[in-house]
């Protein structure tokens, strides 16, 4: 039946249709996560996912990958339905999750290793995303020697070296300071251009949703998640964060924000 | 820094030095004054003559200082490395395959409350009294930790690296191996010290029962003697010999981690 509902005119990279999540702790008590949420990408499009804190982004981002199952509702990845973890989909942390005893190159090789690409070709892989994310320089670095930014950089080359057509970011931003923030949000608008892949990322940063998405999906403040409502963002970019049509915008997502909230 | 008067390091030296020297002199005093009779204490310098003696005099005991502490040696490397070898990949199979788990786990938890000296009534009966009941005893021992801390180390994998290495489509001997053994260093490199000195402490306890040679050999021979300063003079060897495995281990250890952080 849900079968039916889906739109078929449009191919879509992630397609959530209805999509419940809930958590059982002990018998009775039941936690609803996410209530029937519904969000489309497009190839090669950069939806951002904004929402306060506990408003259930990462299990949306969980559901999607394929580390757990949606309650009730559907998951569609490339037009499959989602039953494991998927390997066409990169996932970027939020607290980094690099192999410490690995180099940036080993980090970067790891997937490609794991997979069963010969050595010699999965070097070149590492070397050419390195050069991408601009870690040129730091590959024999260990991952405790590397500033919050540049293990971020590692961990989204490591998602580009697996051959991931999709990119989850989850909050990848949260732990760095302002200005690496930004300087970080312009980095991977560049690495994006050159390089397109159906981007997800969550955030609870009204700034840097207008900056990066070209659709915002707004989530509400409080469990269980439901969207409650979608931007189209076609200020042309680059961006500034100075632009009238980006005030605008960023002032009637606050406001919305704060009605929800 | 801690609240704690800092006194220069020259000067600690000294203070050291003058604390050793102090304990000696007591000793000494007590000893030749008569306040203790010599079947209790012999006094320091005796002992260090008989040092000297005991190096190539194998009366009263039967061997030399040299042959005694070699035969300690020898045991505590065997146990000791034999422990390590079975004990760490066994704990780390433990950690991640859970039918190794439910097989070896419950004999596992049957002998380990069970003090590894325990056992040298029933090593005696196996191997009689030599070297193999001694380093069996000294196996066991050093076992236990061996085991418990690779299990520990692979249950602290991150759970999120694991899942990762899934969706990149890894095997379970692939994760293992490149995720849970990498995860459990730390904490098996903290077990070499500890399995050193339960090791150590069973080589006393095998060699004071179940023994014709080594150190804990020559304090019970100075025990049956009554010979106060072959006690000590094993005591002290004991201590000495210690700590300078301790010592070889410990910069083992060091240079194993800074190798893995580098």
């Amino acid at each position: 039946m849900e079968e039916a509902n889906r739109d078929i005119k449009e191919a879509y990279k992630i397609e959530c249709i209805n999509v419940s999540k809930s958590y059982n702790y002990g018998e009775k008590t039941e936690v609803k996560v996410l209530d029937k949420v519904n969000i489309k990408a497009k190839e090669n499009e950069f939806v951002v996912v904004l929402g306060p804190g506990q408003s259930g982004k990462t299990t949306l981002f969980r559901l999607i990958a394929g580390f757990e199952r949606p309650t009730a509702g559907e998951v569609y990845v490339n037009d499959k339905k989602v039953a494991s973890p998927n390997p066409k989909i990169g996932f970027v942390f939020q607290k980094y999750m690099l192999f410490p005893w690995k180099t940036v190159i080993g980090n970067i090789e790891m997937g490609p290793k794991l997979m069963g690409i010969s050595k010699k070709k999965r070097r070149e892989i590492a070397n050419y995303y390195i050069k991408l994310v601009g870690l040129e320089g730091f590959e024999n670095y260990y991952p405790n020697q590397l500033s919050g930014g540049m293990k971020q950089r590692v961990g989204i080359a490591r998602s580009y070296a697996n051959n991931a057509d999709i990119l989850l970011l989850d909050e990848p931003f949260g732990q760095l300071d302002a200005q690496t923030r930004m300087f970080m949000e312009k980095e991977i608008m560049r690495m994006w251009n050159q390089e397109k892949k159906t981007v997800c990322f969550v955030t609870n940063n009204v700034d840097e949703a207008v900056f990066l998405a070209d659709r915002i999906i707004c989530l509400e403040g409080k469990l269980p998640g439901r969207v409650n409502k979608i931007y189209n963002v076609d200020i042309p970019r680059p961006r500034e964060f100075t632009d009238i049509p980006f005030i605008k915008l960023r002032e009637e997502i606050k406001n919305n924000m704060e009605l929800i909230l | 820094m801690n609240g704690r008067e800092q006194v220069k390091v020259k000067n600690l030296f000294w203070i050291s030095f003058l604390s050793i020297l102090i304990l000696i002199l007591v000793w000494q005093f007590i000893v030749s004054s008569g306040i203790v009779p010599s079947t209790m204490l012999d006094s320091p310098l005796s002992v260090i003559r008989l040092f000297f003696d005991k190096l190539t005099n194998v009366n009263p005991d039967g061997a030399t200082l040299g042959a005694h502490v070699l035969a300690s040696l020898q045991a505590i490397l065997l146990g000791y490395l034999l422990a390590l070898l079975i004990g760490i990949p066994l704990g780390l199979l433990m950690g991640w395959y859970a039918v190794i788990d439910g097989l070896v786990r419950p004999i596992f938890e049957l002998v380990r409350p069970i003090p590894p000296v325990a056992w040298i009534p029933l090593a005696i009966f196996w191997f009689g009294i030599g070297m193999t009941g001694k380093v069996y005893i000294i196996f066991i021992g050093g076992l236990v930790p061996a085991v418990i801390n690779a299990y520990t180390g692979v249950l602290m994998s991150n759970p999120v690296l694991i899942q990762m290495a899934k969706t990149y489509g890894a095997s379970k001997w692939q994760i293992f191996k490149t995720i849970c053994i990498p995860s459990a260093l730390p904490m098996i490199f903290g077990a070499l010290q500890v399995a050193l000195a339960i090791c150590w402490t069973c080589l006393v306890a095998a060699e004071l029962l179940a023994s014709d040679v080594g150190l804990g050999y020559l304090i019970t021979m100075g025990r049956r003697l009554l010979l106060p300063k072959l006690v000590i003079l094993g005591m002290l060897m004991l201590g000495v010999t210690g700590f300078i495995i301790g010592y070889i281990v410990d910069k083992i250890e060091r240079h194993l981690v800074s190798g893995l952080r580098r």
